[in-house]
């Protein structure tokens, strides 16, 4: 095996949250990468797929609740509504710094070269289809592909 | 740092991109694009143009932008200039490189 030097090669990227903030922090962070021409996998599992859910990828919200970086008390954030007005306010500050959406961010990737994974295992416990995710998505996958995916030298795995 | 090409001298930062894009020229471009093992075609040539109008029109550049640029789309712009497409593209058009995220 060549030795590299301790350059990144690939960045392997786990999303197993479904929170705005999470699934925009996965997305620069593989969409970085590739920028660096350094190669990117996601596998979305658990609440990670929402991301890549047709359904659900323009519903995601920001945590209101157990958030204290929110800065709002706990029982505020709590009340109806407040997840969405949150949200809301955050796309907002996003679109001025030309942050594309979820949808728009997935077809970044894909285009970008990308490959996204969902986690069969997450799959099947949601009853989530195929048919359901994203067009891009490469494919349903289990834990032991990734890992497969994720030999060779410089590559490094990351959790969100 | 001074680099020099078919007798022109000109600057470039530790990164290699020009300080100075008036000193740029097309042959700089096709000095740089073959140390990044690229051949310029017409298509690259399309794109470096682009590049270098929006530099003049102080557009902060990303991959974003240029996908929405309708001169090229990002798959397009990672096969023309693979391995850090915008990092490469900014530095063989001579124009600084971009501080983007996206």
């Amino acid at each position: 095996m060549e030795n590299n030097n301790g350059k990144i090669r690939k960045m392997m990227i786990i999303l197993s949250k479904g929170t705005l903030e999470n699934v925009y922090a996965a997305f620069v962070l593989a969409n970085g990468a590739r920028m660096e021409g350094i190669e990117a996998e996601m596998f979305f599992t658990f609440f990670g797929l929402e991301a890549i859910h047709k359904k659900k990828l323009e519903h995601l919200h920001v945590a209101t609740v157990g958030n204290p970086a929110m800065h709002m008390p706990t029982m505020l954030g709590g009340l109806p509504g407040m997840e969405s007005l949150a949200s809301i306010m955050m796309k907002k500050e996003m679109e001025k710094i030309d942050m594309p959406d979820v949808h728009e961010f997935l077809d970044i990737l894909s285009a970008s070269g990308v490959k996204l994974w969902a986690c069969k295992l997450a799959m099947d416990m949601f009853h989530y289809k195929k048919e359901d995710l994203y067009e891009g998505v490469d494919a349903i996958i289990t834990v032991g592909d990734f890992y497969k995916q994720s030999e060779g030298e410089g590559v490094h795995m990351l959790m969100v | 740092m001074n680099a020099s090409i078919a007798g022109k001298e000109f600057t470039v930062n530790e990164e290699g991109y020009l300080t100075d894009f008036n000193q740029w020229n097309e042959q700089i471009g096709e000095s740089i694009a073959a140390g990044a093992n690229i051949t310029l075609t017409p298509r690259h040539w399309e794109v470096i143009k682009y590049l270098q109008n929006e530099h003049k029109s102080q557009v902060a550049l990303s991959i974003r932008r240029v996908g929405k640029s309708g001169v090229v789309d990002i798959k397009e712009f990672y096969a023309l200039f693979p391995n850090a497409p915008l990092k490469t593209a900014t530095k063989i058009a001579g124009v600084p490189k971009p501080a983007s995220c996206i």
